[in-house]
């Protein structure tokens, strides 16, 4: 029945077209919809398909459609990506489609962009440590190459200037260079522009990839974006056996996509009107990450997404970080007090750290000293804020020296320079630094040893 | 022929398709198909089970992606309902949501991606065991009497049992080693038939499996937990639940939970979670070192793996292959522990489907048999007195990990959860953030279960041992509101009685609660040492009373004493037994008897 074609659309409506008269269209088939005076076919694929009419979400506009004569195909396939190596160092629109002016690809393969499940059997643990070269991801919430860990931010907050210094830094112990792939979703123009500069300039573009939807792009599009850049990823991890490092940015758009085309549908809606199956339908992206059983590559995926006011409950950040292995948090009081990068240590988590640290992957204090750091900082946060109410008068000696520590731990462990790589021994020993202000009955997590061979001798006083 | 149901190669042509959107497929000419009824559909044989039948018209729930499907296909019927496969062999593997054998369909794909339509025996058919009988010729057997034993794992005995639903005098009885289908015993049946018997049988996964009578539960399940075991205990063949926000800890806390347990059996169901973590469980499970038996971990679990990007209708089935198989290890006698992480994405699993289904939605868009359902499937946990005419006594206990939005308890999931368990562990959000682990709230968790088990402490840990728990438990109660009242008007308004309350609060908080389940030797704690460090614990207390009421008392005197430091390392003494933690209480009391 493929590749007849049907002039027999019955409506239109936002994404969706209905085509009636179909005799068995397959779920989840690509169409090709020609509209008459138009060279260029649009697309879409198959939602619902019954015995003679079948519903079709297009990853196009549907603006200037008309019922009657636009022609409707049925390829009798799902929606393909030609992949190959020569995809790195170009810049694609986000349908797929070379967007740099170059010439076009001649696909090694062709691969269904919505990918496969991955056996969890298959499946191998990620524990290689990533240095990202920022002391409050490698000490704190240490990134392990094969990892899905998003970065939570919020309007009007640096997430994507972490973002690419991630990408401009990140390395492993062996040295290998990452090859990153970067979709943006619906974000602006100058965003998108930030980042392909970004690369340019700290000579990543020739190892990148990049998928450029942006806000004037047809939304629906967005939904297959994620998914190209992802099948790119995994070509090349693999079957080429490179280290991947996947950016997505803004997974919110994404979202908001989705419940766009839910809403035509007329589906019953889930929280705030997204669709019931969004949390298995991210998982279909977010899982498309990790290391396999005797394959040399790996997927590492930093998705982003902005918090509607700053709301860590809202659906999208509450049901990513229920399948992702934990989230960086951007803070917004940080970045007020001029702290780059502003990440909420206390808020981020990363579930693999465990896996990525230690003697032989970083050093052999690291797990008791990121512990120390953790509560020390904690309790100076918790006095900080008793000092509010109650006047710093009321502070003890301890409670003063665990002030201090909280803000130069926050001015000069967390704060660094944007162009700043640091190694995660220097990030390590700045915590140590940090901890000889404190008095030592109060450094319980830490042991006599580690404090003797670790900690400077001379006291540090901060200014 | 035999009475058990095997997996029938003769797929019985049935409809064709009408309809499909998404994981349901409608189908008709299906009118001699029955409820709950294993079909495959189209030629690519994908795995189905029809959910309703209108007139000759199914609503089938596929297993499998249904991407390139289309109306007209055919859909086979099998005859059977959907059942999960019982035979030696079952420990030691993983399973998707519907018994397929992940390890298998990695050979069978070739690949690390699962693809569609591979069907894999659940369970080695070629695998010799060795049987050996107990029932003899002439003995008049019924459901549930054991025919005879293979050892399963260097751990497991696996009983091979009459069938719940067969009956009769044993006409032969074979010895020796033989694969799960070959028979191993014919019985002659009242009517005079002989029903010959194999290893293997099957159970539909969505029917309890039968047992004599329940037993209320009196003995709690030992975790290691400290926070679990001696202030919020579940009992063996409880129900509880573990609701908590993202980051707070449940996977961890299942995780310790499956690991350090007094359970034989563990069941561990990954419902709609990270591929990783099922890995994770993977790879640490056969190098980890059951502390009871001394064998590795995974010599006892059975794991259950429907990952959230795996199919969403299988992930509906998992809870049920899961629990099924479990019931099967309780009726051997074992005491059995089920974990499901999580219960939530079991629930939208089924609210997916009832959207398709074009169902009218309850709250928040979930069917409106949620509640009846989750109620079913927590109610198949229980301490039992099983089939046969030896009464063995099983145990299932169900631990159910929810998820539920933002943290919100007040949600459908949640509510319908806590209405039918008796143990809360309530993972606080504030705590997680604070590092705090096991971030156990201990002010609005609770354990119904502990009063059942006052006997059982009295007579195996200490007489005193519930009435150390709750003075602990009424001291974490008085410091939160002491801690109001600091945050008000500072730490000076306070007697040296209510400081005294507040110090003794933070050990318990700080030196007993809070437990690293990644350090090796703090994970597990056995429960006459929890008691010996909340005991210790709760001496400064007691001995503090009378001595700080004295008005010129100084009560910074009370933290300069030796024992005070001490209090932190008493959970890194491993070897310690009772006579040590009493010479250190001892140890306390004179101490602070000096500061008088």
């Amino acid at each position: 029945m493929s590749n007849k074609e049907y002039k027999s659309i019955s409506s239109i409506a936002g994404p969706l077209l209905v085509v009636e008269g179909v005799d068995g269209a397959k779920y989840e088939e690509l169409v090709e919809v020609n509209v008459p005076g138009e060279s260029k076919p649009r697309f879409g694929k198959v939602l619902d398909t019954s015995k003679d009419k079948a519903v079709v979400q297009m990853f196009d506009s549907t603006a200037g459609m008309t019922a009657d004569e636009t022609r409707v195909r049925f390829k009798g396939e799902t929606l393909k990506l030609g992949v190959s190596e020569d995809m790195l160092g170009r810049v694609f629109n986000g349908a797929g489609e070379v967007a740099d002016g170059g010439p076009e690809l001649v696909p090694e393969q062709r691969r269904d962009i919505a990918g496969e499940p991955m056996n969890p059997y298959s499946r191998e643990f990620p524990n290689d440590f990533i240095q990202t070269g920022i002391g409050s991801i490698d000490v704190m919430n240490t990134l392990v190459r094969g990892q899905k860990l998003p970065i939570f931010s919020g309007a009007g907050l640096p997430h994507s200037r972490l973002a690419a210094q991630i990408a401009r830094q990140a390395s492993v112990k062996d040295g290998a260079d990452f090859a990153i792939v970067f979709a943006t979703l619906g974000v602006s123009f100058e965003e998108a522009e930030y980042f392909r500069r970004e690369f340019e300039e700290a000579g990543a573009l020739e190892r990148s990839v990049l998928f450029i939807n942006t806000a004037a792009d047809p939304v629906v599009e967005r939904i297959s974006t994620p998914r190209m850049a992802l099948t790119t990823a995994e070509y090349l991890a693999f079957e080429k056996g490179m280290h991947v490092l996947v950016i997505l940015t803004d997974l919110t758009n994404y979202c908001e996509a989705l419940r766009e085309v839910s809403a035509a549908r007329k589906e019953v809606p889930g929280r705030r009107g997204y669709p019931g199956y969004l949390y298995t339908d991210l998982s279909t992206i977010y899982e498309r990450a990790g290391r396999v059983k005797g394959k040399a590559g790996t997927i590492t995926q930093i998705p982003i997404l902005t918090m509607p006011d700053d709301d860590k409950t809202h659906p999208v950040p509450d049901l990513t970080g229920y399948i992702t292995e934990g989230q960086f948090v951007i803070s917004r009081e940080l970045y007020r007090k001029g702290v780059f990068p502003p990440v909420d240590v206390q808020g981020s988590l990363s579930r693999l750290w465990s896996a990525g640290v230690g003697e032989g992957k970083t050093r052999a204090d690291h797990s008791a000293l990121k512990d120390q750091l953790f509560a020390s900082y904690a309790t100076g946060r918790e006095v900080r804020e008793l000092a509010v109410v109650l006047g710093e008068a009321s502070l003890d000696d301890t409670d003063r020296a665990h002030l201090k520590f909280a803000d130069a731990f926050e001015k000069e462990f967390v704060g660094q320079g944007e162009y700043e790589n640091r190694s995660v021994e220097e990030s390590l020993d700045i915590g140590w630094k940090l901890l000889s202000m404190l008095p030592r009955t109060s450094l319980k997590r830490v042991k006599a040893e580690q404090i003797e061979q670790y900690m400077p001798k001379t006291e540090v006083t901060a200014e | 022929m035999t009475k058990t149901q095997n997996k029938t190669n003769e797929d019985i042509a049935g409809g064709t398709i009408l309809r499909v959107t998404g994981p349901l497929v409608r189908a008709k000419g299906m009118a001699e198909a029955k409820l709950y009824e294993v079909v495959k559909v189209s030629e690519e044989k994908l795995l189905g089970e029809i959910i309703e039948l209108h007139g000759d018209e199914a609503a089938i729930q596929v297993y499998e992606e249904t991407a390139g499907i289309a109306p007209g296909d055919s859909v086979y019927r099998t005859g059977r309902t959907m059942s999960v496969a019982l035979a030696p062999g079952l420990l030691e593997s993983i399973y998707d949501g519907v018994q397929r054998p992940l390890q298998k369909i990695e050979e069978v794909a070739d690949g690390c991606y699962i693809k569609r339509g591979i069907e894999a025996d659940p369970i080695d058919m070629q695998k010799k065991w060795k049987f050996t009988p107990v029932a003899k010729v002439g003995d008049s057997v019924s459901g549930g009497d054991v025919l005879g034993e293979v050892q399963e794992t260097s751990l497991i005995v696996h009983k091979v049992m009459v069938p719940p639903n067969e009956s009769g005098v044993v006409t032969s009885i074979q010895s020796g080693e033989f694969i799960v289908t070959e028979e191993i015993a014919t019985l002659t049946k009242d009517d005079g038939s002989v029903a010959s018997l194999p290893m293997l049988q099957y159970w539909p996964i969505r029917v309890a499996r039968p047992k004599a009578s329940k037993i209320f539960p009196s003995e709690p399940l030992r975790t290691g937990g400290r926070s679990i075991d001696t202030f919020f205990p579940i009992a063996k063949g409880g129900a509880g639940c573990i609701p908590g926000p993202f980051g707070a800890g449940k996977t961890v806390t299942q995780q310790s939970i499956a690991k350090y347990c007094d359970a034989e059996i563990i069941v561990y169901i990954g419902c709609g979670e990270r591929g990783n973590e099922m890995t994770e469980v993977l790879t640490e499970f056969p190098h980890l070192i059951d502390p009871n038996t001394g064998e590795p971990l995974m010599k006892r679990t059975i794991l259950i793996a429907n990952t959230s990007n795996m199919p969403v209708a299988a992930r509906e089935a998992s809870v049920y292959t899961g629990i099924t198989i479990a019931e099967y290890y309780r009726d051997m006698g074992y005491n059995v522990a089920l974990m499901a992480d999580s219960t939530s994405r079991w629930a939208e699993a089924m609210r997916e489907i009832s959207g398709r289904l074009e169902e009218m939605p309850g709250e928040e868009g979930y069917p409106a048999y949620l509640s009846s359902r989750t109620a079913e499937f927590y109610e198949r946990a229980g301490i039992v007195k099983t089939l046969g005419s030896e009464g063995r006594t099983g145990s299932l206990t169900v631990i159910g990990a929810v998820s539920p939005p933002g943290g919100d308890l007040s949600e459908p999931v949640s509510q319908a959860t806590l209405r039918v368990t008796k143990t809360f562990w309530s993972l606080d959000s504030d705590l997680a953030y604070k590092k705090h682990f096991p971030s156990i709230n201990w002010l609005t968790s609770y354990s119904l279960y502990a009063p059942n088990f006052e006997g059982f402490w009295k007579d195996e840990i200490a007489p005193d041992f519930a009435a150390v728990r709750s003075t602990a438990m009424k001291l974490l109660e008085q410091e939160s509101k002491l801690l109001e009242i600091v945050r008000l008007v500072g730490m000076e308004s306070l007697s040296n009685s209510d400081r005294l309350v507040l110090e003794v609060a933070r050990m318990i908080r700080e030196d007993f609660l809070f437990q690293n389940a990644f350090d090796k030797d703090d994970a597990y704690t056995p429960l006459n040492r929890q008691y010996g460090i909340l005991k210790s614990i709760m001496t400064f207390y007691e001995a503090g009373q009378s001595v700080v009421n004295n008005p010129e008392f100084d009560f910074s005197d009370f933290t300069q004493i030796a024992t005070y430091s001490e209090v932190a390392s008493l959970k890194e003494k491993l070897d310690w037994d009772i006579k040590d933690y009493q010479s250190f209480q001892d140890r306390v009391k004179s101490e602070i008897e000096a500061l008088a």
